[in-house]
């Protein structure tokens, strides 16, 4: 009996130095992943000390996108600039911009819809990496044709955010959804979240890709490459603090909708100029 | 060299970023890992917490096939992560909004604590070993005692109480842990066919029934290896667990389905067209009719006609070999079928499964298949069958 109570005691003073050591050890990671936290909380609120260009405050900063469908013209030079500027993969499968053509033809209800990914646009471009829409509908009655170009919408609650399990997608104090891809782990929850589709997974470098609104640009004060290389001025881009701003004139000067308002991400990509069928 | 991506083919419209499809099988193979293992737990539990003793000859070794599917269940994630270095960052930085960020520490605790347990429950064994066995073996049964060797009644008591506890703790973390999988899906809005409030739950009860259908078929099996007479009390409770909740399952699958359809949001004219078309086979077919709904009517009938002996043991294996392919068939629809419905509602993708690629049929097989071999291993190490004579009971 004796034994057995020296037994029992003993291994119960060896749960208690594990639970000790486990306390101890916790602690120790405790105080140090706090200590990483601070860090990143200290970062984000002073961005100016890492910025690439340090004379930028996002806090005085607040972007917006608009899209007026009216006039682009499907040339795809914005999709051909950004695949340039961002040094996305030039194939039809991965895209940070991209151009929507809906086409209604004489009695039929549903529009034909393609874009660059359409096998038929490839054959007639000759290539992934030369950017065209196909004449397909010659001959053809076309009732009523438009192009949508698309990118991500940098929402105000953007489910891409939500659920990166790391925080390496993050959304910025000027209002801009960004990926550290030094930190992504390439789990691609939030190609998966993303109801437009702006997100793509980087199999070159294993982690999660999308739009920037060319973000090393429009610090030094440029406009995102897709907008400066359109021809017909279909993208506007802007501070939303600036009340005279390209995109505050937009959005005060058109009636503009968002894409699935119904989300709750709440777009900051304003339209104009599509109908019902686009989403 | 494998090609960087594989663009699936499409018709209709779909963006063109998803063209290549994010999660492949191994995203399938990961629920259905961590169901066998929340399954299995619910078999030795029954036993374990609810003092159920007709499980008792399946108990131990339903917690050592849990421990083994386990130890499997980050495989797939690791081997489908861009970056799987970079796995530890959302345990070391978690983003708390995220559903996948506790992820890590759930699995963990859930692991350490199949490791107490299985240690609890297999405490007299290894004793016993390491006072027997000589050389390298005693050596690690030698370690593993952790230098308590004190078997006696009132050690068991203690040890019984651990035991217990642990369990009762195991169930709604082996459950909480798969639910937890259903919600990562069930909680995306971008795609209709995952967006659902039911999905955890369909998950929770499909993972119970896979969970016990391998345990019917492994302890068939195992008897059938050591040469002794099933315990057709012990197959006949499984059997009426997995009757029980494989008739909640298709019930909970059907009103999930239903409420969809049901609810005809938009885009669900391309998911009719989908249920009608591709999904026809693998979802009407070997989920519902073949997976399904003949094991039920096939234990309906074992229960009702009071089928005993050899019929009884062959039917009720048939049945859970056909539950497994269903709950597998659950996985696959869910996983990969969400992904093929695109997100504009106005298109489908086929998925084509690659066979050997990181991330292709031959690794899904391998990883699917391993805890069996661990499994395996592991029975020889620690052999929980309580059944040590042939036992000749009757079912009751």
């Amino acid at each position: 009996m004796k034994k057995t109570k020296t037994s029992l005691a003993a291994r119960r003073a060896f749960l208690r130095k594990l639970g000790r050591a486990a306390t101890i050890t916790g602690a120790v990671v405790g105080a140090g992943t706090a200590g990483v936290m601070q860090q990143a909380a200290a970062k984000s609120e002073s961005p100016s000390a890492s910025f690439p260009t340090p004379e930028y405050d996002w806090t005085h900063h607040r972007w917006g996108y608009g899209v007026d469908a009216t006039k682009c013209i499907g040339c795809l030079r914005c999709v051909e600039a950004c695949k340039r500027e961002n040094n996305v993969a030039g194939d039809a499968h991965h895209f940070r911009t991209w151009v929507e053509r809906y086409v209604y033809l004489e009695g039929e209800e549903r529009p034909h819809i393609d874009s660059h990914h359409d096998p038929v646009n490839i054959e007639a471009s000759g290539s992934e990496k030369e950017y065209r829409f196909a004449n397909r509908y010659k001959g053809k009655k076309v009732e009523k044709a438009f192009f949508v170009p698309k990118l991500c919408n940098h929402c105000a609650h953007p489910a891409c955010v939500q659920v990166c399990p790391t925080g390496a997608t993050y959304k910025t104090a000027d209002g801009v959804v960004l990926i550290d891809h030094k930190y992504c782990i390439g789990c691609q929850y939030c190609v998966q979240a993303c109801p437009y589709g702006a997100r793509f997974f980087n199999e070159e470098h294993g982690h999660s890709d999308k739009c920037t609104w060319c973000y090393h640009r429009i610090t030094k004060g440029l406009q995102p490459a897709c907008v400066e290389v359109c021809p017909v001025g279909a993208r506007v881009f802007g501070d939303l603090k600036d009340t005279n701003s390209p995109i505050s004139l937009f959005i005060r000067n058109n009636r503009v909708q968002v894409l699935r308002p119904e989300t709750g991400n709440a777009p900051n990509v304003y339209y104009v100029g599509i109908d019902k069928e686009v989403a | 060299m494998d090609a960087l991506f594989h663009a699936a083919p499409y018709t209709g419209y779909v963006y063109p970023n998803e063209t290549v499809i994010p999660w492949t099988v191994l995203i399938a193979v990961y629920p259905y890992l961590t169901g066998l293992v929340a399954g299995a737990f619910t078999v030795s539990s029954m036993y374990h917490v609810f003092g159920m003793e007709r499980f008792k000859p399946v108990a131990r070794f339903a917690l050592l096939t849990s421990l083994c599917f386990m130890l499997f269940v980050p495989l797939p994630l690791l081997l489908h992560l861009g970056h799987p270095e970079r796995a530890l960052n959302p345990v070391l930085t978690p983003h708390w909004t995220s559903a996948m960020a506790a992820f890590g520490y759930f699995a963990s605790f859930y692991v350490l604590l199949l490791i107490l347990e299985a240690w609890f429950a297999f405490r007299p064994d290894i004793v016993e070993q390491a006072q027997k066995r000589q050389g390298l073996a005693g050596w690690i049964y030698r370690i593993l005692t952790l230098g308590s060797y004190d078997v006696s009644e009132h050690a068991m008591r203690h040890d019984h109480k651990w035991l217990f506890a642990l369990a009762a703790i195991g169930i709604p973390s082996a459950h909480g842990l798969h639910g937890y999988v259903g919600f990562i899906f069930g909680s995306l809005k971008s795609r209709e066919w995952w967006s659902s409030d039911l999905m955890p739950v369909v998950f929770l009860f499909s993972a119970v029934i896979s969970g016990v259908a391998l345990l019917i078929v492994l302890y068939v099996v195992s008897c059938r290896l050591r040469k002794i007479a099933v315990d057709l009390a012990c197959l006949k409770g499984m059997a009426y667990t997995l009757w029980g909740f494989a008739m909640f399952t298709i019930v909970l699958e059907g009103l999930e389905f239903a409420s969809l359809v049901y609810k005809g949001r938009e885009g669900i004219e391309v998911i009719l067209e989908y249920v009608t078309g591709p999904l026809v086979i693998p979802f009407f077919v070997i989920q519902f009719a073949i997976g399904a709904v003949t094991p039920i009517l096939v234990l309906s009938y074992l229960i009702w006609r009071g089928t005993t002996g050899r019929a009884l043991i062959a039917g009720v294996t048939v049945s859970a070999c056909l539950v497994l392919l269903s709950v597998w068939m659950m996985r696959w629809n869910v996983v990969i079928g969400g992904q093929e419905i695109a997100k504009t509602g106005k298109g489908l993708l086929t998925y084509h499964m690659l066979i050997f690629h990181r991330e292709g049929l031959a690794t899904a097989l391998a990883l699917t298949v391993a805890p069996l071999g661990v499994l395996f291993a592991m029975v020889r190490f620690l052999p929980p069958w309580a059944d040590r004579v042939a036992p000749a009971s009757q079912a009751h």
